[in-house]
């Protein structure tokens, strides 16, 4: 049999033979996410005492562990909704073709470039109580004590606005540039004024790629860790899930605890990103005319 | 007239409209007055501004000089939606994510009105054109022909005081351009809707249009009814657009009033002036193939390329100095026959460079 006839049976089942070379990365994946993970997953049904689900009991009935499950949602949902919010009338001023764009776009996006601590570092210097924000509303005698926005909830929260927002607007802004702008034109002379063109229009031809995006920016902000820690307040207020868990893994060494808090982390946010997705399914998904 | 639609007007009138890109003009001073219940098209190659005239009377492009006039209201000032006209894309712009019906509800929606007024007009221009069965279906689950007509069915629920169109055949086969043509053509008549339709097919133009504009490179080159433009082109330019496809340059012999004979590469030809010309002017001759036919005493040439076309062939020959003419003959010769080719001098348009 020659080869060709080899591929051509193989193509008429469905097969392509290049697939193979995904072999390599296939082994890398195995060995380097599902194995580990799988040996994390088999930890976390491994504690010392309490059984199989003893880990899980332990975590649940513990007041203070729980409570970060609350502290973690209540940091990344209203982080990865104001990211999205933030972002859909920015990207939708720049969805065009205007002079500066490319340098407007850069302005936005370079946060991604800066890195969690530097990040803190700088929120420290700016926002933190002898810092320029509160040295200019305290010489302008808009408040006598400094505000508090370091090394609580706020710090982590804006700490995750900075690094969260580049991502959601880049997201956006690529989708809205998938939506044809014709259609926008035609809304037009069809008597309809922006805010319907944009209501009746655009949004509803980018709501699939809004339930994305905030998706995939409260995953990024359910794992916040660095800020946490550096611009927040780890013992009380902003004692996150990842936090719990580093605590469980290196400082106690209760690897059956650390690997429950882990597995719990990611149900928690599966549930999330399922419920939008959910939500999405619902939602016109199709051609949104654009070159995408 | 329902309320709520755009007013009908007697005439709406194109002032000097002038568009510039980047400093470059891509429509120059177009000045058109048209009167209501007219078909117009606005004819030319690609980039000579027809569509940027449609775009700015539409209101999706700002003037750079001149003004539009709706009898006697200014619209260049008003955004597009405040214009009241229906315009018809050459995509079609259909929103993908509603139903038909709800497309062509949607400008309905827009002016407010009642529910069951805006039921019974949208039903009305779904059977206008012949998709009650798709009405509940998503743009793009139809073909290319129905979502034309869903667009077209769009535009017009709102009896607009004037629809335009931008090439909105050119996305379709031919045999549905041609069913389509027809279709635009009986829309326009039962509805009487005041029309501009931007096309570069001259043949499309010319059997739909009451009246056609010829533009190039950003300027008028000529306006007039179809039966004008088809026998009276005003230049080499319009006459290339209007099928005059042997355009032979040549330098004027004898000119008596109309009656002009040009000589050049080894042929004398007859023919008719297009403005003033005297001896020796550098000329461009124009004929039609349909008018170049073989017959005795003519220009001697060798036919090269033969294609049928049914009733008759057309032909390619060359006469002996090389220049190329394009014919059409009852019997077929065969490539490499030596012919002579004939032409009425009625019919042979000598127009200045």
């Amino acid at each position: 049999m020659t080869r060709t006839a080899l591929r051509h049976r193989l193509a008429e089942r469905g097969v392509d033979r290049h697939l193979l070379l995904l072999l390599p990365a296939l082994v890398a994946v195995l060995v380097l996410f599902v194995y580990p993970f799988a040996y994390g997953v088999g930890l976390s049904f491994q504690p010392r005492e309490g059984g199989a689900l003893g880990a899980y009991r332990e975590f649940f009935t513990d007041a203070y562990q729980r409570a970060t499950l609350w502290t973690t949602m209540r940091l990344a949902l209203p982080a990865a909704l104001l990211n999205v919010a933030a972002s859909v009338p920015i990207a939708y001023r720049m969805r065009g073709r205007f002079r500066g764009k490319r340098v407007l776009t850069t302005v936005l996006v370079v946060p991604i470039t800066l890195g969690t601590v530097l990040t803190a570092e700088g929120l420290l210097n700016f926002l933190g109580p002898t810092g320029w924000f509160n040295r200019v509303l305290m010489s302008a005698g808009l408040t006598d004590a400094p505000v508090r926005l370091t090394n609580n909830y706020w710090g982590v929260f804006l700490s995750l606005v900075i690094t969260g927002f580049p991502f959601a607007f880049l997201l956006i802004l690529s989708y809205l540039s998938g939506i044809d702008p014709t259609l926008e034109r035609a809304a037009a002379t069809l008597g309809a004024g922006w805010w319907q063109r944009f209501r009746r229009i655009t949004l509803p031809l980018l709501a699939p790629g809004l339930a994305t995006t905030f998706c995939l920016t409260f995953v990024l902000a359910f794992s916040v860790f660095p800020s946490a820690v550096l611009v927040g307040d780890p013992a009380g207020e902003t004692r996150v899930i990842s936090i719990a868990a580093y605590h469980a893994a290196y400082e106690v060494y209760d690897y059956a605890l650390a690997g429950a808090i882990a597995v719990i982390m990611g149900i928690a946010e599966l549930v999330v990103v399922a419920a939008v997705l959910g939500l999405r399914s619902l939602l016109y998904t199709g051609s949104t005319g654009g070159k995408g | 007239m329902t309320a709520g639609s755009g007013q009908h007007f007697a005439t709406l009138r194109l002032d000097d409209v002038t568009r510039r890109f980047a400093g470059k003009d891509a429509l120059t001073g177009l000045t058109l007055t048209i009167r209501r219940g007219e078909f117009i098209a606005l004819l030319g190659p690609s980039g000579c501004g027809k569509s940027t005239a449609l775009n700015c009377l539409a209101g999706l492009l700002p003037l750079s000089g001149g003004s539009i006039w709706q009898d006697d209201r200014r619209l260049d000032t008003l955004p597009p939606e405040r214009r009241g006209f229906g315009m018809v894309f050459q995509s079609y712009a259909l929103f993908p994510h509603l139903s038909v019906r709800r497309n062509v509800a949607f400008g309905l929606q827009m002016r407010r009105l009642p529910r069951a007024e805006v039921r019974r007009r949208t039903d009305e221009a779904i059977r206008l054109v012949r998709l009650e069965e798709h009405a509940a279906k998503l743009p793009g689950q139809l073909s290319g022909g129905q979502q034309q007509r869903v667009a077209i069915a769009r535009a017009v629920v709102l009896e607009p005081s004037l629809v335009l169109m931008d090439e909105p055949l050119s996305n379709l086969d031919a045999k549905l351009r041609l069913e389509m043509r027809t279709e635009i053509r009986r829309l326009h008549q039962s509805l009487g809707l005041t029309t501009v339709y931007v096309t570069h097919d001259q043949e499309e133009a010319l059997s739909m249009a009451d009246r056609l504009v010829v533009l190039r490179d950003g300027r008028v080159q000529q306006t007039g009814t179809p039966e004008e433009l088809h026998t009276r082109p005003a230049n080499r330019h319009v006459a290339d657009f209007m099928g005059y496809r042997n355009l032979l340059p040549m330098r004027v012999g004898r000119v008596s009033g109309d009656a002009v004979t040009v000589q050049g590469a080894g042929i004398t030809l007859s023919g008719t002036a297009v403005g003033t010309l005297s001896t020796g002017d550098e000329v461009v001759a124009a004929v039609r193939p349909e008018d170049l036919t073989v017959g005795d005493g003519g220009v001697p040439v060798t036919v090269e390329v033969v294609e049928y076309q049914g009733r008759e062939v057309a032909v390619e020959a060359r006469t002996d100095d090389g220049r190329r003419l394009h014919l059409r003959a009852a019997d077929r010769p065969a490539p490499g026959d030596k012919i002579t080719v004939v032409a009425d001098p009625a019919r042979v348009l000598v127009f200045p460079l």
